[in-house]
């Protein structure tokens, strides 16, 4: 196809060259000569709008390079191996963020272990048992708008049912399970993606050899689906660990005296931490170093998770 | 026998587990309706939507939510000033300008923009931006409407370069080499054919775009400026229905009017963003029949 196109482009450049070829009729040469022209100009204006084209996209990765920039430049000066294994200490102003990472951390692993459950057998049902008619229908629009929920809105929701109605209270179980409803969508996205990828005939050959629906999915299915929904799990984890609004109401606390010790209580986790040290305290001018620190430990966990998930990925495609 | 039984058990599991997603769905449907709903009991609907006065904590108070809706749409619509011409632009260098190997590249490159937090392009916003906008148009603070406009514009990116992506890159080969055969340039193939061919993707792409920019909380909180009025410029601090929630929730008494009018203006976030999903869905769908029936 590349080929195609590019003698198509090639054709395009020769042909007002050969304009005055010979053996062509002596009349029409001027309106020749006037094409060549404006074919000329054609090519110009090509030139112009790939160059406006590339700009654009060189302005969309030059924020990247700015945001990720400057965040690093800023946050790197208070980066230490205390900062990342202490307490914080005097009001937020001296000391590290370990609360706030295992808090991270404990609401990671919460969302996931109740996500992935759903999310995986979701998409099983979806691709492999589901027939197309309302049920799946239905399903589909819950998943295609979880989706778009706004993250506040699960927020208010998480507050509403685990705090309130359940009475779980502000803990690290209520902020899970409501990041857990938010990352569910992307499981069930990445994992029917990858189970639709197997071949059929790998379940024609098992179903041939005698073994049931689910022994099929359990054995030939899934194994060969694992890295696609491994990929899709990472890429949640990448997700749950930054989002901030869906905790604000339901786990997170700008200040705790000491670790968390079980899951009914309240935690620092990383994005609310940032926001706290600057929208909350007295000390804005020892507290914005530290929230760039912050962000640089946020930014470098969640890039880093979802740069694995790409190479995992591109890995698994290429051996496909 | 048992293992038919083994095999019935877990198709109903399954079937249970599938309907998760649309339970949630459900359920938050319900839930922003039964602690949204007492607000009209205390103020009307007409109020709620057209009042100019934001005053929950104010004795009597008001719960007009007109500035709260008239900053979204503004800080939206400036994003997508932003966001829609760079963002399809770069789709289609991505797609049709860049050779392979560097389009390799560059696509995961885009996706982890995506992957950024947004508390972190909040911060960005309020200790990088907004002291260059405050300078540059010598405002008393730098946290304003254009300010949120940028960074959403530039959150909504991602999204909207990659559905554009795979709309351009999926129209069929046909198409361009058709065009190609006709003695056009590659760039009127793009402009004329391809970009046209893929019309309604790049719409879905917009309109997911926006849907993200609406949505989007912790930017808003913490780069627009919280100014619960009518906004006239775009140098105006603002307070999006989003951040409204953000900011006042923690301090609303559960059960009082504050709480319910909160959870009111979460109905109209939701009823709002569910409309732009619907509408993309039914692009994404006229889309793929319409390449379908290229092929």
């Amino acid at each position: 196809m590349r080929g195609a196109e590019d003698r198509a482009i090639t054709g395009g450049r020769m042909v007002p060259r050969g304009a005055g070829a010979p053996g062509a009729p002596v009349g029409t040469r001027p309106a020749e000569a006037e094409a060549g022209v404006r074919r000329q100009r054609r090519q110009r204006r090509q030139t112009g709008m790939f160059a406006l084209m590339i700009a654009a996209l060189v302005i969309a990765l030059g924020f990247l390079a700015l945001l990720v920039g400057f965040v690093a430049a800023r946050g790197i000066s208070v980066i230490n191996w205390e900062f990342i294994t202490q307490m914080p200490r005097n009001a937020m102003t001296e000391g590290g963020i370990l609360p706030a990472i295992l808090g991270t951390f404990y609401l990671v692993v919460g969302a996931m272990v109740m996500a992935t459950p759903l999310g995986v057998g979701s998409a099983i049902f979806l691709t492999e048992y589901a027939r197309q008619g309302p049920v799946v229908r239905a399903i589909r629009i819950g998943v295609n708008n979880l989706a778009g929920v706004p993250s506040v809105v699960f927020g208010l929701f998480g507050l509403a049912v685990f705090v309130k109605m359940f009475g779980f209270g502000v803990s690290i179980l209520s902020g899970a399970l409501t990041l857990g409803i938010v990352v569910l969508p992307t499981i069930i996205r990445a994992s029917e993606e990858a189970i639709l990828a197997v071949p059929a005939s790998y379940r024609e050959a098992s179903l041939a050899l005698g073994a049931t629906k689910w022994q099929t999915v359990r054995y030939a299915v899934l194994p060969s689906a694992m890295p696609g929904i491994l990929t899709g799990c990472i890429l949640g984890v990448g997700r749950v660990a930054g989002e901030t609004a869906p905790i604000m109401f339901t786990a997170a606390t700008f200040f705790t005296a000491r670790l968390p010790g079980s899951i009914f209580e309240e935690v620092q986790a990383l994005p609310y931490h940032i926001y706290a040290l600057v929208t909350e305290g007295t000390h804005p001018e020892a507290q914005v170093p530290i929230a760039f620190g912050t962000a640089l430990v946020l930014l470098a966990l969640v890039l880093g998770v979802d740069l694995a998930a790409i190479i995992l990925r591109s890995r698994y495609e290429k051996t496909r | 026998m048992r293992s038919r039984i083994r095999e019935n058990l877990i198709r109903v599991v399954l079937t249970v587990v599938a309907f998760s997603s649309l339970v949630f769905l459900v359920g938050i449907v319900l839930v922003l309706f039964r602690e949204g709903l007492p607000i009209f009991q205390k103020t009307g609907l007409a109020h709620f939507i057209f009042g100019r006065d934001w005053y929950p904590t104010y004795d009597p108070p008001s719960f007009g939510t007109l500035p709260l809706m008239a900053a979204s749409f503004l800080v939206t619509v400036g994003a997508m000033v932003i966001a829609i011409p760079i963002g399809v632009a770069s789709a289609i260098t991505i797609s049709q300008i860049l050779p392979g190997r560097v389009r390799g590249i560059v696509k995961p490159v885009v996706e982890l923009l995506a992957g950024v937090p947004s508390v972190v392009y909040g911060l960005f916003g309020m200790q990088i931006l907004a002291p260059l906008v405050m300078n540059v148009f010598g405002l008393p603070t730098g946290l304003t409407a254009l300010t949120a406009s940028i960074i959403l514009g530039i959150m909504a990116l991602p999204t909207v370069v990659s559905i554009a992506e795979d709309a351009l890159s999926a129209v069929p080969g046909t198409y361009r080499e058709a065009s190609y055969a006709l003695g056009a340039t590659r760039w009127e193939t793009i402009s004329r054919v391809l970009v046209p061919a893929a019309s309604s993707g790049i719409v879905t792409a917009s309109l997911l775009g926006m849907g993200r920019a609406i949505g989007e909380t912790m930017t808003v909180l913490m780069v627009a400026g919280g100014a619960a009025v009518v906004p006239t410029s775009f140098l105006q601090p603002v307070r999006p229905m989003t951040a409204t929630i953000a900011a006042e929730m923690g301090e609303a008494p559960v059960g009082g009017s504050h709480y319910h009018a909160l959870f009111a203006i979460a109905i109209v976030l939701f009823v709002v963003t569910l409309a732009f999903n619907m509408v993309a869905d039914g692009f994404t769908r006229r889309f793929q029949r319409k390449v379908a029936g290229g092929r």
